[in-house]
């Protein structure tokens, strides 16, 4: 990430042209070093609304889930709901919420947790309903009963489509943060949102790759723990 | 519930449903936004996706642009081109949604292209067409439903994006959300919602008609109620619930 071309351009301008308009850089090393506490403080925010948002969702949709999968007339009205709510744009879903919860960051924990809702439910849901019969029917055969089935056998054969929807819902969940601006808690989406009041391009593009590095840097660290936590699934892939 | 009953209010007030801040107009540009983006989306992805699908080549590459376009907030993409030569305003709104309307679009014509029963352009072969012919005459009118399962996708996001563009001096119905926080009126802040989520919905009902008139009878689900169902539940209910394939989108995605 260190782009040092971005600081040179900023030295070597400010000797030449003092009459001419300020660089303005994309990329300065300069910046990140000068603003380093900043970066910090509201990447840390990034990381905390995230995590708290997809816990509370997980939460909320696992059950939902395996209540929907014993009771199969559930999943049309689960699905219409969580996608309905999915529908309704970001900035929309803020704004409803911020009467009751105001400029928090309970606001965007409570936007967050619906929208990753959706995806969290159907794959579970797919990932429940692929469980071969066979295997159930193994199971059924050793003496399984409803529950020690569901624990022993159907979520962990589902769990590799479960983690998936973990996967997808935490890189979206990443990105939405940013809107949270509108309430003032939009982790490193306020550092976007001031370089651009200010017209700082080194400040935008710099916050705007650590919330894509922070996206793809938990998607890694969730495809990892998929991986350990279920060595069978490796040969599958 | 104050606010609600203030946001009625504000939405009963004739002087905000006039001039160019008024509720018609901002959403004529907020259609006019999402068209654009729309158009020039599919300008760059269908002819890509149509050449990768028919040589069935790029698989990969359509998966990591979908993941990584994931992990790119809409935010940021909208704030930097606002913030260069591309200007201020709506120009910059329509770029970078284009940017995110592309990889649905691209994902869902592969994919389309790709399901094709490989014995239906086996046979097409075998009747003398040329490869461009098998690829417009018989791959991409079999590929219609899933090509206009993205066109649905691309646009109901891209509705809900454009809400963004206020942030960084962009038009459309967010403006409305956006100078609501800026002066505190809660009442305007849910009047806006109310509106951009009946637009989003709205976009969301008429597409999915607009899909399942062109998805023939014996591609659909059993118990479909048009609409009401999860953006993407017609597609997971057509391919049977496998489980690394919830639909066909997600299976793009699901798997890296």
């Amino acid at each position: 990430m260190a782009l040092p071309y971005g600081a040179f351009i900023v030295h070597s301008t400010r000797e030449v042209s003092a009459d001419e308009a300020p660089a303005n850089p994309w990329f300065s090393w300069q910046y990140v070093e000068d603003n380093s506490a900043d970066l910090q403080r509201y990447l840390q925010q990034h990381i905390i609304l995230t995590v708290e948002s997809v816990v509370i969702a997980m939460l909320i949709a696992f059950p939902l889930a395996l209540l929907a999968f014993r009771y199969r007339w559930l999943v049309t009205p689960l699905l219409g709901a969580t996608g309905i709510l999915y529908t309704i744009p970001s900035l929309a879903l803020f704004a409803f919420i911020y009467p009751f919860t105001g400029l928090k960051p309970t606001t965007v924990v409570v936007g967050l947790v619906i929208y990753a809702l959706l995806v969290l439910v159907r794959n579970t849901l797919a990932g429940l309903d692929g469980v071969p019969d066979d295997v159930r029917e193994a199971a059924r055969g050793m003496g399984y009963g409803r529950a020690r089935m569901l624990w022993n056998v159907e979520i962990p054969v589902a769990l590799p489509t479960i983690m998936a929807g973990v996967r997808v819902a935490t890189v979206s969940t990443v990105a939405l943060v940013t809107v949270g601006v509108i309430v003032g808690e939009g982790g490193l989406g306020q550092l976007i949102f001031r370089g651009f009041n200010s017209d700082y391009h080194a400040e935008i593009m710099t916050a705007s790759l650590l919330t894509i590095a922070l996206g793809l840097t938990l998607d890694l660290l969730l495809a990892l723990t998929t991986r350990l936590l279920m060595p069978w699934s490796r040969s599958r892939s | 519930m104050n606010s609600f009953g203030a946001a009625f209010t504000w939405l009963n007030d004739p002087l905000n449903w006039q001039g160019p801040q008024g509720v018609p107009h901002l959403t004529y540009e907020h259609l006019y936004i999402t068209f654009f983006a729309v158009a020039i989306a599919a300008l760059i992805a269908m002819p890509l996706a149509l050449g990768l699908g028919h040589r069935g080549r790029g698989g990969g590459f359509t998966v990591v642009l979908t993941n990584v376009s994931r992990a790119v907030p809409t935010l940021a993409l909208l704030t930097v081109f606002s913030a260069t030569a591309i200007g201020f305003g709506n120009r910059a709104t329509i770029i970078a949604l284009a940017v995110f309307a592309i990889p649905p679009l691209l994902t869902n014509t592969y994919v389309g292209i790709r399901e094709v029963d490989p014995d239906v352009v086996e046979a097409a072969r075998g009747m003398g067409m040329s490869g461009s012919k098998v690829l417009f005459r018989v791959e991409l009118p079999l590929a219609v439903p899933l090509i206009a399962a993205g066109f649905r996708t691309a646009t109901v996001q891209v509705v809900a994006t454009a809400t963004l563009a206020a942030l960084v001096g962009g038009g459309g119905l967010g403006v409305i959300i956006n100078s609501g926080f800026g002066q505190q009126d809660r009442g305007q802040i849910v009047a806006g919602g109310i509106l951009v989520a009946a637009l989003a919905l709205v976009a969301e009902l008429t597409l999915a008609f607009l899909q399942r008139q062109v998805t023939p009878g014996h591609a659909r689900g059993p118990s479909r109620r048009a609409g009401l169902d999860a953006p993407e539940a017609p597609d997971f209910k057509e391919r049977g619930a496998d489980p690394s394939e919830p639909d066909a989108k997600e299976r793009a995605v699901s798997v890296s």
